[in-house]
């Protein structure tokens, strides 16, 4: 039997409401909805929030029984460098492990999921990391700037343990022209809505979920949850309708609170689905894009292990309004911002140092003495304690899961920065070490001596003279 | 135990720039300043002169690497000539280079020149932060500037001592205060404008809680000394200035990296202290030493120096600061010709520019009366380069 063995979220701390948006480009001709999106701080993006999605996933989980990430997104930073790669050195994964992208449709999340589950199924009975994230880059004033919002998801699939089981899975492939990109293009482009909505969205996820049943002689009413994407509100209820579902059965699409995250939609209503489930619960999920993927699974015992994940819930509870749009902008460099002269210095990335430093600068990886104990960031070969000094007695030591306290800090309107002030400081790691970072997604008043972070990973610069997009850890105020 | 540089070497030639915004000087320009005035000063010539230490930090804003841009411009005969690079320690690094070789014997006479030109990156402050510390520093640093990283001892300072924003502020506005004065009679000072505490404590804040008048000035400026043995000097001067301690002391890591340190001192400059007041034979600091330069390149610098230093006991800065302690008229002036803040910082003169003070204020030739501090027996200058948590300082004592 294989299954899904732990899940995990992750969604930004700002929330952009439409009424904002509308303002904003209401002369446009937009109009106005309800709700709000989720978007992503300037340092983050589909890797960051992947990352920041299956840390929350693998909390208690040793990252040493992972063999392999596959990350599903649409809005992959890279096009050759392998993404899961960067994601799974973040996460601190063994090298030994088989790593994947799915990209290029909304129904990756899903695909990857399947794929995963099948490994699981295999004789190497591996535990797989499924990570889907979007963070996808819309043109100001267009209809998905008000309907996508960033966000990701985490399943831990493997063959014990299992939260919830799999029963069984039905697929189907269009080559659907609704939205596309194509390689060197910066934002999708979208066919009508109508079109989208009768020919594709209404039908697809109709069929696949159809297929799913007949496949398996299933009956819908059997499902305490049926999660699919919701696109389209009204047409959202209608196809359940079709299908002969309940209202009550449909799991919150998150539109009006986070908004469509893509191919981390279905995955992510998934988690927020089993948040809420009780043993023997039987859960549908189907994707939509390009056809889509339908998968059925079933709640066991275990899924009480699986309580104190942030999940969706508590990231949804956890935000902050970004109240201006220019911010927004900004923050998607979508409209060029003034720096001043030290914004115009460029960091060109040695690639080979990166490689060669990836588990300090990527894994937040430093070494603990063995003879005296005291961990240390940056890996030391000479012990940092005076008292100790011993040379070539290290072990590994990792920093990113360990909690710690801001020694002391600053607000600083001098650094170059998209989002003055440049708030960093000191960390004292619980257990022992110290460094400077930098502080994200709190603001200067909030934050004092004493106050408790966790480190988050996240998106330090883009050289764009070099194509390079640079990652490393900040602290950040423990997300309530 | 070593016997120090203790009366081995004197000073008996100084010059010194007026440090400013020098948009019409270069680098080159500064250097020739500096160096005639120390030659007219020493009453040599340059056949004299054995060898130089050549002082500048960012040497890719104005000369270029390596010590020959001192012996091209100033034409030096074939003579060795050596560059010191070790961040504000720079132009100390020079002058201990040129000190060390005329005392091993080396030498006669040696020059230390320092030299910067910071006002041709386009922007305020300091360039740097993070690129300044090596590959992997620039990728796992916060991207920090020297206010902010000063910035952060303030906060900590604040926090281990109880004080409030407020009260914090208002201390380190004082300090401020008390150098613009000083700066305001200096012919030579790029700031020369009184400021008053409540103009500090309203100026924009540059990193929290510092504001703009915490900042040291940033400039362009030269600063040169020639030095020759002690048993020598009064062929050339009555009135030599001796060498009675030169320190320097770095940062071992466990500031930044172990969980000791308190954050709201700096300990390079607390042991650096103690080694500079044994060589020179100090006991008493706060009674013996005359007055200081110290580097005071943000308020809260300067304030937790007084206690590295010995010149207040811990925590109490703010008493001795209250009292006018450190004033031009105070029992134990600090910053007498208005500071790294009202001259600004060009990081390879700014060592050699403190001893420039100290050599003129123990000869009792600082340029007016009021200036003038009395009597002066010992005087201290100190460089801290680099951030608090990791960091170089020098420190030097000079007396008759």
């Amino acid at each position: 039997m294989v299954g899904i063995k732990s899940y995990g979220a992750y969604i930004p701390r700002y929330r952009m409401n439409h009424n904002t948006l509308f303002m904003a480009v209401a002369f446009l001709g937009s109009f106005p909805a309800p709700g709000e999106n989720a978007v992503a701080n300037h340092d983050e993006d589909t890797l960051t929030m992947a990352a920041a999605a299956g840390i929350d996933c693998l909390s208690d989980a040793k990252r040493e029984m992972v063999d392999g990430l596959y990350l599903a997104t649409t809005s992959q930073p890279y096009l050759v460098r392998q993404n899961s790669a960067v994601v799974a050195t973040a996460l601190d994964l063994q090298s030994n492990i088989r790593t994947a992208d799915f990209i290029g449709s909304t129904k990756s999340g899903t695909t990857a999921l399947l794929s995963a589950l099948d490994n699981a199924k295999g004789e190497t009975s591996s535990n797989i990391l499924v990570c889907a994230s979007d963070c996808r880059l819309s043109k100001p004033g267009s209809p998905q700037e008000a309907l996508y919002g960033d966000g990701a998801a985490a399943l831990l699939v493997g063959s014990d343990d299992l939260i919830a089981t799999f029963e069984g899975a039905y697929s189907v492939s269009y080559d659907f022209p609704d939205r596309w990109r194509a390689s060197g293009e910066k934002f999708e482009h979208a066919w009508e809505d109508r079109f989208i909505r009768d020919s594709g969205y209404g039908q697809f996820i109709a069929e696949v979920i159809s297929g799913l049943l007949k496949k398996y002689n299933l009956n819908i009413k059997d499902f305490a949850k049926i999660v699919y994407p919701g696109l389209y509100a009204r047409e959202h209820g209608a196809i359940a309708k079709r299908l002969g579902a309940e209202p009550g059965q449909l799991q919150d699409t998150l539109l009006t609170t986070v908004g469509d995250t893509g191919s981390a939609s279905p995955l992510m209503m998934l988690v927020a689905a089993l948040e809420d489930a009780k043993p023997g619960d039987k859960i549908l999920v189907a994707s939509f894009g390009d056809g889509g993927d339908a998968m059925s699974f079933q709640v066991t015992e275990k899924i009480k292990s699986a309580a104190g994940r942030r999940a969706v819930k508590q990231h949804i509870a956890s935000k902050k309004d970004l109240a201006s749009y220019e911010k927004y902008l900004a923050f998607r460099n979508l409209a060029p911002m003034d720096l001043g002269m030290r914004g115009e210095i460029s960091i060109k990335t040695p690639m080979s140092a990166l490689f060669r430093e990836r588990k300090v600068i990527l894994s937040l990886r430093g070494s603990r003495c063995k003879k005296c104990g005291t961990p240390q960031y940056p890996y030391q070969r000479v012990c940092v304690n005076p008292d100790c000094g011993a040379i070539d007695q290290m072990e590994d030591y990792r920093f990113s899961d360990k909690r710690g306290v801001i020694f002391t800090y600053t607000g600083d309107n001098l650094a170059a920065s998209i989002d003055p002030p440049s708030v960093y400081g000191v960390v004292d790691f619980e257990g022992g070490g110290r460094f400077w970072f930098d502080l994200t997604d709190c603001d200067l008043d909030s934050v004092k001596v004493g106050m408790p972070v966790e480190m988050t990973f996240r998106k330090r610069y883009v050289d764009e003279s070099s194509g390079v997009h640079g990652y490393s850890w900040k602290a950040a105020p423990i997300r309530a | 135990m070593a016997e120090g540089i203790r009366d081995k070497v004197a000073i008996i030639g100084m010059g010194c720039t007026k440090f400013g915004e020098l948009w019409d000087k270069s680098a080159e320009d500064l250097m020739v300043d500096s160096f005639k005035e120390c030659m007219e000063d020493a009453g040599i010539e340059k056949k004299d002169i054995g060898a130089a230490w050549f002082g500048v930090h960012f040497e890719e804003q104005s000369v270029g690497k390596g010590a020959t841009p001192l012996s091209l411009t100033l034409k030096l005969p074939f003579i060795p000539v050596t560059r010191t690079e070790n961040f504000c320690a720079t132009g100390t690094e020079a002058f201990r280079g040129a000190c060390y070789g005329v005392a091993s014997g080396a030498y006669d006479i040696a020059l230390a020149l320092g030299v910067e030109k910071l006002k041709d990156t386009g922007y305020g402050g300091l360039p740097g932060g993070p690129s300044l510390m090596g590959t992997k520093n620039a990728l796992i640093m916060p991207k920090l500037t020297a206010p902010g990283a000063f910035a952060m001892m303030a906060t900590r300072y604040f926090s281990v001592y109880g004080l409030n924003p407020e009260e914090g502020k208002s201390m380190l506005a004082k300090v401020s205060v008390k150098s613009h004065y000083n700066g305001a009679r200096n012919p030579k000072a790029h700031l020369r404008r009184e400021v008053t505490e409540e103009q500090i404590m309203k100026a924009p804040i540059i990193a929290w809680p510092l504001g703009l008048f915490d900042c040291c000035g940033v400039s362009d400026g030269s600063a040169a000394a020639i030095v020759t043995r002690a048993d020598m000097a009064k062929k050339f001067r009555p009135d030599p200035i001796h060498v009675k301690a030169l320190q320097i002391a770095l940062s071992s890591g466990e500031e930044l990296m172990y969980t000791k340190w308190d954050g709201a001192h700096v300990e390079t400059t607390s042991r650096g202290g103690k080694s500079a007041y044994e060589e020179a034979g100090v006991k008493n600091p706060r009674d013996e030493i005359s007055m200081a330069e110290v580097h005071d390149c943000f308020s809260i610098t300067e304030a937790v120096t007084m206690e590295d230093l010995q010149f207040s006991p811990r925590g109490k800065v703010k008493e001795d600061i209250e009292a006018g302690r450190f004033n031009i008229d105070g029992p134990q002036p600090v910053q007498p010709d208005g500071g790294l803040k009202c001259f600004g910082h060009p990081i390879g003169a700014s060592g050699l520019r403190m001893l420039y003070e100290m050599y003129k204020q123990l000869q009792g030739k600082a340029q007016s009366p009021e200036r003038q501090i009395k009597n002066p027996k010992l005087g201290l200058t100190h460089n801290l380069g680099g951030f608090p948590p990791m960091n170089i300082v020098s420190i030097a004592i000079i007396g008759l």
